[in-house]
């Protein structure tokens, strides 16, 4: 290619898409968030076929397609079976680095839960317990759950 | 399968930031050289697919922007967001279906967005997107599963890097050609551990094309074709705590079905080359073993022994693999151009010597989520 911005003044444009979005949470997603947000319980969900329990709850098994009726409340424990910590910085993290991420299988759960630890990096590895600490001021989210701490 | 092959192929040089072409002149680019190659004109493409995704352009049904460089003005043109692996898939597949020949074209500029908040809207938005898991971060929970499970340590990892990047000196259209050494990559910066700097492939820009016939029309073709022995995708669960992160099964699902189409039963010996999804140096290792190249755990050690040098037993990224240019949605394309050059023998300064079967691999989703193994052949 020819540079042809040798000849021309090279102009870029600067833009941004910004769209705001509703998007529903749906049924299993509304209990979970609730539960996280009034009574400060992780609710998961068994498959009534294969018996797989997820967290967050699933209103179909995506392993099987059975259906999924029946409600557990899990434990606020668990375990880390993989981690990282982060070290860059970017606006769509939601703590300062340095913060872990982790997936902790929480005590009752066949699966794992991702979820960010920002305290005591030095004691992290696969295999120690972890236990959820809820944020103050909680509003039907993912983050009502400010972090899992190291026990 | 009835016999279809690639008969046509052109890729831009993938670049940091490419300052003088726009997506509209990287597509036209390929499209021209990819027909070129075939020996082919307009009039000889009987459908169009183009491969683009909308964040990463930063527009809606971003494949309508770039259609009429991309030969499909007044023809059948269908898209693919994705991998350019798997749009190359459904591009075979139309040939199947009764085209007689597809165009295939893959575009990115990684550098006019930003790599961090596009990959991070790639996850769930309810459960995932706030906690700012991003590709790199969400890859180094795979790696640091992948080292616990196998015993595969951030040195084997980090040769990987230092192969990949010194291969990418003897292809002109890689972005990162390096010479390093194990003690550099140990020595940059953590990203996310275990992940360094030189573990993770940079942002680029590019664009790739092919063009895939019937057998009837690739005998028209300028060059021999390069025949589809196989070819098959696969996909795991979507949320990365439903998946063992440490077993890319829906890897050795895939590639097990492009073996058995292809007719091969011992890879590493019947496969004489692979261009592999490396968009971080880990993945080298854990694909491997998902291919089946080696038993599960074992993919470090294939590393370090050489055997995937561009002199070793199984020559892996001989282009300098995604770790030294990733076009984001090109790349997997980039690899199944690479291994046709391969075995058309026109690999130049990185020829492998007498390659007559190769494996080009791509990815979509996060950590692997859906893998698409290609098997090509010279015969």
């Amino acid at each position: 290619m020819t540079n042809w911005f040798e000849d021309v003044a090279e102009l870029t444009h600067k833009g941004q898409i910004k769209v705001p979005y509703t998007w529903s949470v749906g049924e299993v997603g509304s209990r979970f968030l609730v539960a996280l947000r009034d009574q400060k319980r992780i609710l998961g969900n068994r498959c009534g076929q294969c018996r797989t329990v997820f967290v967050p709850p699933r209103n179909r098994c995506g392993k099987c397609f059975g259906e999924i009726h029946e409600w557990i409340e899990l434990g606020d424990e668990g375990i880390v079976t993989a981690h990282t910590i982060v070290r860059y910085n970017h606006p769509i993290q939601p703590t300062p680095t340095p913060f872990a991420y982790a997936i902790v299988k929480l005590d009752g759960a066949d699966v794992g839960f991702i979820h960010i630890i920002k305290e005591d990096l030095g004691r992290l590895k696969n295999g120690v317990r972890v236990k959820a600490r809820f944020s103050e001021s909680r509003r039907g989210h993912i983050l009502d759950i400010d972090s899992f701490t190291i026990i | 399968m009835e016999r279809i092959a690639i008969v046509g192929v052109g890729q831009t040089k993938y670049e940091a930031r490419k300052r003088g072409e726009i997506f509209y002149d990287m597509v036209y680019e390929v499209t021209d050289k990819a027909m070129k190659d075939a020996g082919f004109t307009l009039g000889d493409i009987d459908n169009v697919i183009t491969v683009s995704n909308d964040f990463w352009d930063g527009r809606t049904i971003s494949c309508m922007a770039v259609q009429e460089v991309a030969g499909a003005h007044d023809k059948n043109v269908s898209t693919v967001e994705g991998d350019g692996s798997f749009g190359a898939f459904y591009g075979a597949m139309r040939v199947l279906g009764g085209f007689g020949t597809t165009l295939v074209v893959a575009h990115s500029k990684g550098s006019e967005g930003d790599s961090k908040v596009i990959t991070n809207a790639m996850f769930d938005p309810i459960y995932h997107r706030p906690l700012g898991l991003d590709a790199i971060s969400s890859s180094a929970l795979q790696a640091n599963v992948y080292m616990e499970r196998s015993g595969v340590t951030e040195e084997e990892f980090a040769h990987v890097s230092v192969k990949n990047h010194a291969n990418a000196k003897n292809n002109p259209y890689a972005q990162l050609p390096m010479e390093l050494t194990v003690d550099d990559v140990m020595r940059s910066k953590r990203i996310a551990d275990p992940l360094r700097l030189l573990d993770c492939s940079p942002v680029s820009d590019g664009a790739a094309a092919i063009i895939i016939a019937n057998e009837e029309r690739a005998g028209k073709a300028l060059k021999p074709p390069i025949w589809i022995k196989g070819v098959a995708h696969c996909s795991d669960a979507y949320f990365l705590g439903d998946r063992d992160l440490g077993d890319p099964r829906s890897l050795r699902d895939a590639s097990q079905r492009a073996y058995a189409m292809a007719g091969v039963s011992d890879p590493l010996h019947e496969i004489d080359i692979v261009e592999l999804y490396d968009a971080f140096s880990y993945m080298e290792p854990l694909w491997l073993e998902g291919m089946g190249f080696c038993d599960a755990g074992q993919g470090g050690k294939m590393v370090e022994r050489g055997i995937t040098t561009v002199d070793g037993e199984l020559p892996v990224n001989p282009s300098g693999g995604v770790l030294s240019a990733h076009p984001v949605l090109v790349a997997g394309l980039a690899r199944i151009i690479e291994v046709t050059l391969q075995l058309r023998s026109e690999a130049s300064a990185r020829q492998i010597d007498g390659a007559k079967t190769g494996l080009a691999h791509g990815i979509n989703g996060p950590c692997g989520q859906s893998h698409c193994v290609w098997i090509l052949g010279k015969e």
